[in-house]
């Protein structure tokens, strides 16, 4: 949503009464508001002088859930954003508003006798989506499992000793991208969907940071950020999707997303590619060639949880 | 009905300037007060004050202040808000006998309850935005110019009907009072209608607090069937529990008579459905314990603690004793009536069902994760005195809408006596 006049201006007439007339609603709320909350929205007094800034983060407190944006207000965010961040910290960001690509629907299957526990896949995680070094955040878990179990409930997620150890082996869990995600459903302002291609996605700025789709999920595929995230400057991750990596703020929740900034290109998803043993295989499920239909197809795969009818996008397999 | 046509006459001569006489007499009636009362309200406000104060830092520094985690993600703020939809929801069990069965000892306090349940609800509402990671969002939660996840959300679901029970509970008591100010009665269609909406709208509150719950597969702890008729036994008995609680105090501060028989009937009601409560929770923890699954871990971790882990295992126990406590003082009361005895078996009632349907529901439910891991949620100070601020809060809603209530209808009475005469 944006509340500039130039813009009101350029309205085209077939966007009808109905946009104005929300438009003009948030104004009139925005003019109400003004005065006591401008502060508050952009995040403390701090550098009122800076008039740009104000505006610009003005714009993003009212813009829409991005699902209903225009291609040209996806664009624009985008470039408010980009903005932002060498306003409020120097840095240079790209930041890609990419679409899911025509005939494509990712999956992820997991080897669960070739992995051995490295955590390679962990570490390139948390680079690639710039994750907070703080809480040591984490969205793939490896499980040490005892050979008879099949469920990583049973197993130790917190190991550390060296790997791998005879007798044992290893369970990565992560969002499994459900089609039937329970968090989606949760969720009261559809701040969290399904991409076209499969890969569920959360509109950071669209979260009010309820959790109740982290108490939905049964995976525990969820995590949010309860104070604000820190990276190292010189570890940030620049190529940023607003779907993906960007820089969280406190408050609202994130997740898997596939890599969205990485796959939408065409690469695979970072612990994908970090895997040394080459546990980890992803890919289109719409393409009969595609290494990931092969597995399913030839492997004895199972998913996890398989009852609660949730249809994860994340299989195992066996040699 | 000489009385209501003598009352209507009276009212053509009053000036016509009463709508705002109405809100500043409101006004006076509900700030003025003896010295005991100054001390009350102003300890309420220095309460709210430091709770308010503790949300600024939250508020700054984000959610992080508090003792939730990934796993445990909802902790007191959200149990709280559990256990006072029940009492807002309660509220029911006057209106429902005063209005419908044309009870006319409830009749008389059933304004009493109605302003128990707004007050209950300012406070469900707040415990919410202070839960919120993202409290200035919250207009993306409205309809039209947000964007609401409805039908398939139950936390929507939630929002609307506790906001329209608010408007009901609120509205309805208001006009009526107005009336009464006016020396007038009620016209019966212009808000009975309500009345009858607001029965069924109770219970939805409630049901829908417990489907937000119930509706989960992920937690089996909560994906329970019994989650909401349970939820609806113990606030019949934790919510009336807390009207008699006000009751008393009414009783003993006021002018204003509270009759035997209101406690009697009070005392009735409580003991029905606390009955039913622990017959509930037997079935439960049966069910838990004959036969252990997997799915039984968090009752496990509940009620015996899990790897080490018992930081819930003295409430549970403590709750459930003050439950029991509560439920045979109410049963067996060998001093028929007296308000000392009532006043204790109320408060431990409640606070037995305060403490199972907050931390004994909302906790456990979390623990053990999906992923199996077992961790212990404490509340930080921070989070205690924010909550401490919202019952204060709640506390003064329900002072500042009781006080000019009783004194309406105290010279409702009395006019209406006059005239008899
Ligand atoms: S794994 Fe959890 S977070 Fe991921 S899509 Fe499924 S329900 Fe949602
Ligand atoms: S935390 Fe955010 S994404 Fe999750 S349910 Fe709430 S608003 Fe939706």
């Amino acid at each position: 949503m944006n509340s500039s006049k130039k813009k009101e201006g350029m309205m085209k007439p077939e966007n009808g009464e109905k946009k104005i007339s929300r438009r003009s609603f948030i104004k009139g709320l925005s003019i109400a508001a003004a005065a006591g909350s401008a502060g508050l929205v952009t995040g403390g007094c701090g550098s009122l002088g800076n008039t740009e800034e104000m505006g610009l983060k003005w714009e993003e407190y009212f813009k829409k859930n991005y699902r209903l944006m225009s291609q040209k207000e996806k664009d624009e965010t985008v470039a408010r954003l980009v903005r932002l961040a060498k306003m409020k910290d120097d840095r240079d960001i790209q930041m890609s508003n990419a679409e899911p690509r025509e005939n494509v629907l990712y999956g992820y299957a997991f080897n669960i006798s070739r992995c051995k526990g490295y955590m390679d896949c962990v570490e390139a995680c948390v680079q690639e989506n710039n994750l907070d070094r703080k809480s040591k955040t984490q969205y793939i878990r490896l499980f040490e499992m005892d050979s008879g179990q099949l469920d990583p409930t049973s197993g130790d997620g917190k190991y550390h000793h060296e790997v791998p150890v005879a007798d044992k082996f290893y369970m990565g869990v992560q969002c499994y991208h459900c089609e039937n995600a329970p968090c989606i459903k949760a969720c009261p302002t559809k701040a969290t969907w399904r991409e076209p291609d499969g890969i569920v996605v959360v509109d950071y700025d669209w979260c009010i940071g309820c959790r109740y789709c982290l108490a939905a999920c049964p995976y525990w595929g969820r995590r949010f950020n309860w104070g604000t995230p820190e990276v190292p400057e010189e570890e940030i991750n620049r190529k940023q999707h607003y779907l993906g990596n960007r820089m969280r703020m406190k408050g609202v929740m994130e997740k898997c997303t596939f890599c969205v900034q990485r796959t939408r290109q065409g690469k695979l998803p970072a612990c994908a590619e970090a895997c040394p043993t080459g546990s980890r295989v992803f890919g289109n499920l719409l393409d009969p060639d595609s290494e990931i239909r092969f597995v399913l197809k030839n492997k004895k795969v199972f998913r996890f949880k398989e009852e609660l009818g949730t249809d994860p996008k994340f299989w195992y397999f066996m040699d | 009905m000489s009385v209501r046509r003598d009352a209507k006459e009276k009212t053509m001569t009053t000036n016509p300037n009463q709508g705002r006489s109405f809100i500043s007499d409101c006004m006076r009636w509900s700030l003025s007060g003896g010295i005991g009362f100054k001390i009350y309200i102003i300890a309420l406000l220095a309460v709210m004050a430091v709770g308010a104060f503790s949300y600024t830092r939250q508020f700054q520094e984000g959610l992080i202040i508090t003792g939730m985690s990934d796993i445990v993600s909802w902790g007191l703020y959200i149990s709280n808000f559990t256990f006072f939809v029940g009492v807002a929801a309660a509220a029911v069990m006057l209106i429902l006998p005063a209005y419908m069965l044309k009870d006319k000892d409830l009749h008389e306090v059933v304004i009493i309850g109605e302003c128990v349940a707004v007050g209950a609800l300012v406070m469900c509402l707040m415990f919410i935005t202070v839960d919120m990671g993202g409290p200035l969002k919250v207009w993306h939660m409205i309809p039209g110019i947000g964007l609401f996840n409805w039908p398939s959300s139950i936390l929507t679901w939630d929002m609307l009907v506790l906001n329209g029970y608010l408007a009901l509970n609120s509205l309805v008591p208001l006009y009526i009072l107005y009336c009464n100010y006016h020396n007038r009665e009620p016209v019966g269609w212009k808000y009975k209608p309500f009345v009858f909406l607001s029965i069924f709208w109770a219970v939805s509150i409630h049901m829908t607090t417990a489907f937000l719950y119930q509706g989960l597969p992920a937690r089996p702890f909560w994906n329970n069937p019994l989650l909401g008729p349970r939820f609806l036994a113990s606030a019949f008995a934790a919510g009336p529990a807390v009207i008699m609680v006000v009751l008393i105090a009414i009783k003993q501060n006021t002018k204003y008579s509270v009759d035997e028989q209101i406690f009697l009937k009070l005392k009735r009601i409580i003991v029905v459905s606390a009955v039913i409560n622990l017959l509930m929770l037997f079935s439960e923890v049966f069910k838990e314990f004959y036969t252990f699954t997997h799915h039984s871990l968090s009752a496990q971790y509940l009620f015996f603690g899990l790897e080490g882990h018992n930081s819930l295992v003295p409430w549970i126990w403590t709750a459930i004793s003050l439950n029991i406590i509560g439920t045979l003082l109410f049963a067996f009361d060998p001093t028929k009536g007296n308000p000392r005895y009532l006043m204790v078996a109320a408060i431990s009632l409640f606070t037995g069902i305060w403490i199972e349907k907050g931390f004994g529901l909302i906790i456990p439910g979390f623990v053990p994760s999906p992923m199996g891991e077992v961790v212990d949620y404490a509340p930080t100070s921070n989070e205690i005195l924010i909550t401490l601020g919202v019952l204060a809060t709640g506390a003064l809603v329900v002072t500042m809408l009781i006080k000019p209530a009783l004194a309406v209808l105290l010279k409702y009475k009395e006019a209406k006596a006059k005239i008899l005469k």
